[in-house]
């Protein structure tokens, strides 16, 4: 009987003992792994500054006139005045569409009610012609 | 009794004595007759004594590290070294951001460059070396700060990465780099007197402090260096995009007016939120200039025209006296005037640009700008009701705006108010204020007539007391509304936008004493949408003169009139504002 006591209870020290030692290697794992973390997270906040700082330096109003001022020919951007403001009366609207199921109709609809307005074309695109040889032209 | 003192082993003393013997044989006679019973019950009981004492001792030392286990699951988990810069110098702080939340103000990860002499292997050949990396540095003088027993010097406070690498490249242990935060302003000049700027304070190896030192950096300065990193940006009131357009458009203007200086400021008329605050000659708080150390510190582009200039305002201030005369119920704003000049008071004579004729109402008189019938309507009010209104407006104490440079623009108000001042401040001269106290000003009467103290901070200021009745305020625009229809301020008539204001030209006064003939300070108070306000704008011009029609004109309809009417075109659609049609019909 007391031989049985002494070997549990010395076997349960010595599985407490390398209980304790694994949980103590395990943390020590996981403060280091925080570590990292954190290093990790001031590294990629820092980045983000960085990028941030970047952006609001690319973005800043001065260049973005002198961009908008060199490329005017293909956009044609000018400052904001009050005769860009319309009625929302003078905006086209499309129709509601009423054959949900047909994918196309009503854009062909919209294309008819629309008129002179100029809109992109609607409908299934038309595939690109073949050229001689079956290759498709881009 | 768990110690037994030891029995004291005889020292002799006496060399002679004779030694007694060690093991002293037991006396027969002394040995206790005791039962063996007795003796093995001592015994007993001090071998129980002696454990009782031991298992004490354990349950005190179980008992000790069951409570520190006890402590330990109790408080939580807590992660173990710090992860932080530590104790010391924090180097962050906060960004400022626009109302959008644009970024005006950042900060980057820099290097500075420090050297440890003692570490030096060559201090001649790093010296040169820095000299040819560096242009600014000269080779000599550093050379002889090597070696004068200095120990440690701060050599630049922040390199490129490149200049950086290159420094490396010298191979000289003994210089070092430090990490630092940088304070950057991606927007180069952009908002420069509101932003102020930053420099550093202390600084080690690890990190420098950075400390505001003007503009909101200064008046926040606290407040943005306590924030840890990610902390919530402070949000201005003002607006990138229209900062932008609003400064353009007063440079040109002030390059076109020939003016050596301009201000233009825009502002919510109910909040007071400054969504606009722009002041030339600017610099860039990326490198702040210095301050000027001789000269009129007005002429330095670190001057903030727009707060810590004290002008007399001029004319502009006429409408103060309208608008509180038709307050107190003196007038209405057809009431006729009598404008008959010049009037005479003691020795002082006050005249008009031109003579008006003898009658005009009160409206004629601020659509005319008639100095005499605004100085009979301030005999009138009074002196006493005069100064408590102004007071009331705020033109008696520096502006309680977030920027350093604001505090210390106490107002120029005179000491004695008998009446000929009553009557020069009724039109604006003998009291200085500065043009963001005219904002305020005319956002307070035009708003409905409830105070406003202008903020930077967005969603920062809301309507304060009453100062004036809603109809005296409703009289006062239409006034304004009229100066730009029919009077001086005609050439503010712009499409879309129904713009209300009031112009003002003071003469500029010298040092010396007096006021110059041909310089001038030229200034349009206004509000639009002129019927029911949304924003004010104020624009000041330092010295404007023009060949305009024929003449040489220094006047505010000539020089400010046309910038502001342009600021209102180029930003009202940027602000969202609806145009109206046929604006010039009303």
């Amino acid at each position: 009987m007391r031989v049985l006591l002494y070997t549990v209870s010395i076997l349960s020290v010595v599985l407490l003992a390398f209980w304790a030692y694994r949980e103590g290697y395990a943390t020590r794992a996981t403060e280091r792994q925080v570590r990292d973390l954190h290093r990790q997270i001031a590294q990629a906040e820092a980045e983000l500054a960085m990028l941030n700082a970047e952006w609001a330096y690319l973005n800043r109003p001065e260049r973005l006139r002198i961009l908008a001022e060199m490329n005017f020919e293909r956009l044609g951007l000018m400052p904001l005045a009050a005769t860009h403001y319309a009625m929302i009366d003078q905006v086209a609207y499309p129709p509601e569409p009423q054959a949900a199921s047909d994918g196309t109709a009503w854009a062909t609809d919209l294309d008819a009610a629309l008129g002179d307005v100029a809109t992109l074309s609607h409908g299934p695109a038309p595939l690109p012609p073949l050229a001689g040889d079956g290759e498709q032209l881009p | 009794m768990i110690f037994r003192r030891r029995r004291h082993a005889y020292l002799p003393t006496d060399p002679f004595a004779p030694v007694p013997a060690r093991d002293r044989r037991p006396s027969v006679d002394a040995a206790p007759r005791r039962s063996a019973r007795l003796d093995a019950d001592a015994v007993r009981v001090r071998a129980e004594r002696r454990l009782r004492v031991t298992a004490g001792c354990f349950l005190v030392g179980f008992l000790t590290i069951g409570l520190k286990m006890a402590s330990i699951a109790a408080v939580g988990p807590d992660e173990g070294g710090a992860f932080g810069t530590g104790p010391g110098i924090a180097g962050y702080r906060a960004d400022i951001t626009d109302r959008a939340g644009r970024v005006l103000a950042t900060n980057v990860h820099a290097t500075a460059l420090y050297a440890q002499v003692d570490d030096m292997v060559d201090p001649a050949a790093a010296a040169l070396g820095l000299a040819r990396i560096f242009p600014d540095l000269d080779a000599a003088t550093w050379e002889r700060r090597f070696t004068d027993g200095r120990r440690f010097l701060w050599i630049k406070p922040t390199i490129s990465p490149e200049q950086r690498q290159a420094v490396h490249d010298l191979g000289e242990p003994g210089l070092l780099f430090a990490r630092r935060q940088m304070r950057v302003y991606p927007g180069g000049a952009l908002a420069a007197h509101v932003l102020g700027g930053a420099r550093y304070g202390e600084q080690d190896v690890r990190a420098a402090e950075i400390v505001g030192i003007a503009g909101v950096e200064g008046a926040f300065d606290s407040t943005l260096a306590a924030t840890g990193p990610g902390a919530a940006p402070l949000r201005l009131s003002l607006d990138l995009g229209v900062q932008a357009a609003v400064e353009r458009v007063l440079a040109s203007g002030m390059d076109l007016m020939g003016a050596k200086g301009a201000t233009a400021i825009l502002m919510d008329v109910d909040t007071g939120e400054i969504v606009s605050l722009a002041s030339l000659p600017d610099f860039d708080p990326n490198a702040r200039p210095a301050p000027a150390t001789e000269g009129d510190p007005a002429d330095s582009p670190l001057f903030n025209r727009a707060v810590q200039g004290l002008y007399e305002l001029g004319s502009t201030f006429k409408i103060f006296t309208a608008a509180q005369s038709v307050d107190l119920g003196l007038t209405n704003p057809s009431t006729m005037i009598d404008t008959k000049g010049p009037m005479r008071q003691g020795r002082h004579t006050i005249r008009d640009f031109r003579n008006y004729g003898p009658r005009l109402s009160v409206t004629d008189v601020i659509v005319k700008s008639s100095n005499v019938g605004t100085a009979r309507m301030a005999l009138d009010i009074g002196a006493s009701r005069q100064q408590d209104f102004l007071r009331g407006l705020g033109f008696f104490d520096p502006l309680p705006v977030e920027l350093l440079e604001a505090r210390r623009a106490k107002p120029l108000v005179p000491s004695r108010w008998p009446d000929i001042t009553t009557m020069t401040v009724s039109y604006g001269h003998g009291l200085s204020a500065s043009p963001l106290h005219l904002a305020a000003g005319y956002a307070s009467i035009l708003n409905g007539g409830l105070r406003v103290a202008p903020t930077l901070v967005a969603d920062g200021g809301g309507p304060g007391e009453r100062v004036l009745s809603e109809r005296a305020s409703r009289a006062a625009r239409d006034m304004l509304r009229q100066v730009v229809t029919r009077g001086t301020a005609s050439l503010a008539q712009i499409d879309g936008y129904a713009l209300g204001g009031k112009t003002g030209t003071a003469d500029k006064p010298k040092h010396t004493g007096g006021y110059w003939d041909d310089r001038v300070i030229a200034t349009f108070a206004g509000a639009f949408p002129a019927e029911e306000p949304e924003y004010v704008i104020v624009v000041t011009l330092d010295e404007p003169e023009i060949d305009a029609a024929g003449e040489r004109r220094r006047t505010a309809g000539w020089t400010a009139v046309p910038v502001a009417a342009e600021i209102v075109r180029r930003v009202a659609p940027l602000m969202g504002l609806r145009p109206e049609r046929d604006v010039a019909a009303r």
